[in-house]
């Protein structure tokens, strides 16, 4: 793996971004740098082209990952034909055009304007953290700079005291050059438009906001692009003052969420200096969120466990136990249950947060050892109905976009999805596009930051009632056919033309009418038909959708509902439209490929599909059972029938993440062998009795998909502080139940992989060390992946339209419990939060918080800040109130991202017809003051407290929450 | 078997049932989807209470798509 790690250089910076030619590939005009000809594409600059070429024209002001700003006056040139110094950073390239970058008048000017800025700069480089890692000294050397004129006395703007509030990066105003590449950062790359430069001239500074705020208390959002982009010491990681200048770089991927950015682990020794999110990364273009940028101190936290542990009950305390034994052991467990009660009293659980490798290697052992299809993932609980919805209509079970797609969108559609917080570097894209002109469509019970944000305004904004989803979806198809917008042409075409006659005839009946739904959404119908208008007439529309489209009971019926629009609007096959489920967890996408789901292999054939059952028997030598195994809540049901007895989890914490808490709870507690493979005792872990270390992503080899199917390359940046990485844990287990693995690296599995699925036949970490990443399918007629899919044809042959009729759900309000709950996220955390729980984000989310409209809290005497009661017709918990307009009457909201809320306590285990996937969005409650926590609360935590003990630890430890 | 599981796999057909109203046919699109998805226990659970009271609780199109599918499963 050294041959991985390079050492340490800062990426290239080529000064300015590339122009729309380049970025489309093309090459055509040619230029004469200091006697080299270059050919580069149309709209180029004479500081890329130079760069391009391998020349360097000093800079201050310009950086390629934002617009070029012409104000620093050091990058001048001197071009044939053209009169005095033009600044080479806003100067096009024209044909023939001859420049010259380094004469003796040049030099001398640029020696003049370094010496302003080192006049104004402290000198105390030595012991300055960037020292050798700043531009402003790389660039004063470069000029050849050896003395300062105008001496050091006199006004300056040095000694200005630092902001030091935000916990991963200072702002030191002394060293500021004000280059304002930090302002167009986070205005153009972030689009947060958090930071300004005030006043004029030489007292100018760079503000977040308010003379008043700190960079903590402004809208600021962390995501570190502006540190990324200041070329002093301005704006600089505190781990980079604590830990030093980097030394060694590794490409790997976030481990974090659905985008699958890419990033530079940049590292001195063993430890992490910083993460900088990688430029090449198609995903992220060189951007990413505070989660991946900064949050990533959880792997060396005090809470992870590292040594192996078993108990006989989970009454007892744990005891730590050498690898040996706990592999011995728990394999001798597995073995005396499947004696006793038959293979299918066995299963588990794969993660979303583990490699493609690591994934499929438990369902393999699952299948394979155990000889059951007793296997499911968490995916289940997000986005199986995605996978339903779109292999039905279109073919296959993903989205049908890249992310840079929706550069060429003019009509955006988000419906159920918060990206501003759940996908961050892609609603930074997105809003990109927005402020470039794209009209926008955002469909949501609640008002999310997307909504409005600064130069973002929706052109739409439908807040409809929870669990309406559906009746929304074909109240737009209705006036889009009954007002004759539909695309009939591609229908004709592409699509089934008796199936979409048959849906244009449902949907166009009055009671789908705007006006006869109103009453049930609550989406008035004049924005309705206007939103519907928009997007069938104003060019490319593509949807995004997330969770709050897939957890409801009609989940399924919502992606298939979509898919039917963007059929009937033509929206399928060429960049800048499509369906795009925004997956949450970093390798969703993966772990359905995988074979994670208890009816399908990988790639997605039905264990009923002798062909395909064939090719795995072939291969592991077994029996491939035919019939579909149990899913998660299944599982749990026949737990507590006392029929299954043994569960294999890795990395999830299904107590935590599944609906139902008491349940779950139930249902692990009526196993005999419950088995947690996690980096902490996580809440699952509580009714375990073997605990098997994890490892973290930057401890290990493989690869994540990411929602566009990309497959991008994850590397050890360090070695496993466990002792294995997590594919190892499982093969070890696999070996003491009596199979004959020897897997050496995780290419041999991804080989394994690529012979056993058609979609990834193409697929190989030698193939993926070159390209960087791939999007399958990659097959012999995608040979290089297939960034849009369905482009001539869908995969499923004619485009299926299907009938979704609204079906209310069973969770009804009523006198008792007269308002809807709705869940969410937000940016800081992540998920049940295990990870970021334990890093410095907590400083932006300590609690979950209930929002609830101004109108209800004041029926209920309720103020921001108060507790409150949070009652379902399944349980109850408490937790503090915000009052806020974002949440429509009627409707409140939480996350549930910590523990000690317990959210999932109160959502009741209704769920999606077709897959199960649970309805966490909507849910029956009532709100009414409180004093502080439940005595469901208060047991759990003492119950949590007792289970966490280890012998030899007792007091020495804390309770993990 | 306990009731609870059972009762839920009678609703969970029924549930299917209510969605799927509008295909062009229905009792099909249930057994087939039920086929697919359920593990074989379920289905045998779900056979097994056909004709006693929870059974009774089944709505008349998922009750023919489940009489198919257990003709079949004897
Ligand atoms: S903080 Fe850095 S990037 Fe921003 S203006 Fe100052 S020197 Fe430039
Ligand atoms: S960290 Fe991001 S949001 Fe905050 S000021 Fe910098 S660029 Fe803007
Ligand atoms: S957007 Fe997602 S993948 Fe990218 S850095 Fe943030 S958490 Fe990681
Ligand atoms: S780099 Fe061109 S003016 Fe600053």
């Amino acid at each position: 793996m050294d041959s991985e790690r390079e050492t340490y250089r800062p990426q290239p910076d080529f000064g300015t971004p590339p122009s729309p030619a380049e970025r489309a590939g093309a090459a055509s005009v040619t230029v004469i740098i200091d006697g080299r000809e270059v050919s580069v594409a149309p709209g180029t600059t004479v500081m890329r082209a130079a760069a391009l070429s391998g020349g360097s024209i000093p800079k201050l002001c310009a950086t390629d990952s934002v617009k070029q700003f012409g104000s620093c006056r050091l990058c001048l040139v001197e071009i044939d034909g053209m009169r005095g110094t033009p600044a080479s950073c806003t100067t096009l390239v024209s044909e023939g055009m001859k420049v010259h970058t380094q004469t003796k008048k040049l030099e001398k000017l640029r020696r003049g304007v370094m010496e302003l800025y080192i006049s104004d700069h402290p000198l105390d480089c030595l012991t300055c953290s960037a020292n050798n890692d700043c531009e402003l000294q790389d660039q004063a050397a470069a000029v050849g700079l050896r003395d300062v004129r105008y001496g050091y006395e006199g006004a300056n703007n040095l000694a200005q005291p630092m902001d030091i509030s935000n916990p991963y990066f200072d702002f030191d105003p002394s060293k500021c050059i004000v280059c304002s590449r930090c302002v167009r950062a986070c205005d153009e790359v972030q689009g947060t438009l958090a930071l300004t430069i005030e006043s004029r001239g030489f007292d100018s500074k760079v503000s977040a906001g308010l003379t008043s705020d700190s960079f903590l208390s402004s809208e600021c959002v962390s995501c570190g692009a502006c540190v990324q982009a200041c070329p002093t010491a301005t704006l600089q990681e505190k781990a980079v003052k604590e830990i030093g200048k980097p030394e060694r770089a590794v490409v790997t991927t976030c481990a974090y969420c659905g985008v699958g950015c890419t990033f530079r682990a940049e590292t001195r020794g063993e430890d992490v200096v910083r993460m900088v999110p990688w430029k090449d990364g198609k995903a992220n273009r060189g951007h990413s969120c505070v989660k991946g940028r900064f949050a990533w101190g959880y792997a060396q936290h005090q809470e992870r466990i590292l040594s192996p542990m078993i108990r006989s009950s989970i009454d007892e305390p744990w005891q730590e136990v050498s690898w040996e034994e706990a592999i011995a052991h728990t394999a001798s467990e597995l073995k005396r249950i499947s004696a006793k009660y038959g293979r299918n009293a066995l299963g588990g659980i794969t993660s979303s947060r583990c490699t493609n490798e690591e994934t499929f290697l438990v369902q393999k052992l699952i299948r394979a050892g155990f000889g059951t299809n007793n296997v499911d993932t968490c995916a289940r609980v997000c986005h199986s109905p995605t996978g339903y919805g779109l292999k039905t209509t279109f073919g296959t079970s993903a989205g049908t976009q890249d992310f840079d797609s929706v550069e060429d969108s003019d009509v955006i559609l988000v419906i159920g999805a918060n990206p501003t917080d759940g996908h961050p570097v892609f609603a930074s894209r997105m809003k990109r596009r927005l402020r470039q002109g794209a009209k926008l469509i955002v469909i949501d019970p609640r008002r999310t930051d997307l909504v409005r944000s600064p130069h973002i305004s929706a052109d739409y904004h439908l807040p409809l009632r929870p669990g309406t989803n559906v009746a929304v979806l074909t109240a737009l198809a209705h006036v889009i056919v009954t007002e004759g917008l539909a695309d009939e042409a591609f229908v004709r075409e592409r699509c089934d033309w008796e199936e979409y006659r048959h849906w244009a005839e449902f949907v166009s009946l009055d009671r789908n009418s705007p006006e006869f739904l109103e009453p049930v959404t609550g989406v008035p119908a004049a924005d309705l038909r206007g939103a519907a208008r928009l997007f069938a007439t104003g060019g490319n529309g593509a949807i995004y959708y997330g969770l709050g489209v897939t957890e409801h009971s009609q989940g399924s019926s919502t992606v298939m509902a979509i898919a039917n629009l963007a059929m009937a609007t033509g929206n399928i096959g060429r960049r800048g439209v499509g369906v795009n489920p925004l997956r949450g967890q970093n390798n969703v996408q993966g772990a359905c490929d995988m074979g994670s789901f208890p009816h399908e292999l990988s790639g997605y054939r039905h264990v009923s599909d002798a062909g395909a059952r064939a090719l795995f028997e072939a291969e592991w030598g077994v029996r491939i059972d035919p019939e579909p195994g149990l899913r998660i809540p299944n599982m749990l049901d026949a737990a507590t029938d006392g029929l299954f007895k043994a569960i294999y989890i890795q990395g999830e914490d299904i107590l935590q993440s599944d609906p139902d808490t008491k349940h779950v709870a139930a249902g692990l507690a009526a196993m005999e062998c419950v088995i947690v493979q996690d980096l902490f005792l996580n809440e699952t872990a509580n009714y375990a009795h073997v605990f098997l270390p994890g490892s973290t992503f930057l401890e290990k080899n493989g690869t994540f998909t990411n929602a566009e199917r990309r497959i991008q390359p994850v590397r050890k940046v360090m070695e496993p502080k466990n002792g294995y990485e997590d594919w190892q844990i499982t093969q070890l287990l696999a070996q003491a139940m009596g199979l004959d693995w020897a897997y050496t690296h995780p290419r041999e599995i991804m080989d394994e992989i690529a012979r056993l699925t058609p979609t990834f036949a193409g697929v190989s970490f030698a193939r993926l060390d070159a390209e960087g990443s791939l999007q399958w399918p990659v097959n012999e007629a995608a040979p290089d992946g297939s960034p849009i899919m369905h482009i001539d044809g869908f995969v499923r042959g004619k485009g299926k339209f299907v009938v979704t009729d609204y079906v209310p759900t069973d969770e009804r309000t009523g006198p008792r419990f007269p308002l809807l709950l709705t869940t969410g996220r937000i940016l800081s955390q992540y998920n049940v939060g295990a990870q970021t729980r334990r890093t410095a984000n907590v400083v932006w989310h300590e609690e979950d918080l209930l929002e609830i409209h101004p109108t209800d809290a004041e029926n209920r005497g309720i103020k921001s800040g108060d507790w409150v009661r949070l009652a379902s017709r399944s349980g109850e918990t408490t937790l503090r109130a915000t009052v806020t307009d974002r949440v429509a009457p009627g409707v409140v909201y939480t996350t549930f991202h910590h523990p000690a809320t317990q959210a999932n306590v109160v959502t009741t285990d209704y769920s999606d017809w077709a897959t199960n996937c649970p309805e966490y969005k909507v849910t029956a409650v009532q709100i009414t003051p409180s004093n502080g926590p439940t005595d469901w609360q208060e047991e759990y935590e003492a119950q949590a407290a007792r289970s966490r003990r280890i012998k030899g630890h007792e007091g020495a430890m804390e309770p993990a929450e | 078997m306990s009731a609870h599981t059972t009762e839920k796999l009678v609703y969970m057909a029924n549930q299917i049932a209510r969605h799927v109203t509008h295909d062009p046919d229905p009792v099909s699109m249930i057994a087939d989807h039920i086929h697919a998805f359920w593990s074989p226990r379920m289905k045998a659970d779900v056979f097994a209470v056909l004709d006693g009271p929870e059974g009774a609780a089944l709505d008349p199109v998922a009750r023919a798509a489940l009489d198919r599918l257990a003709a079949h499963a004897s």
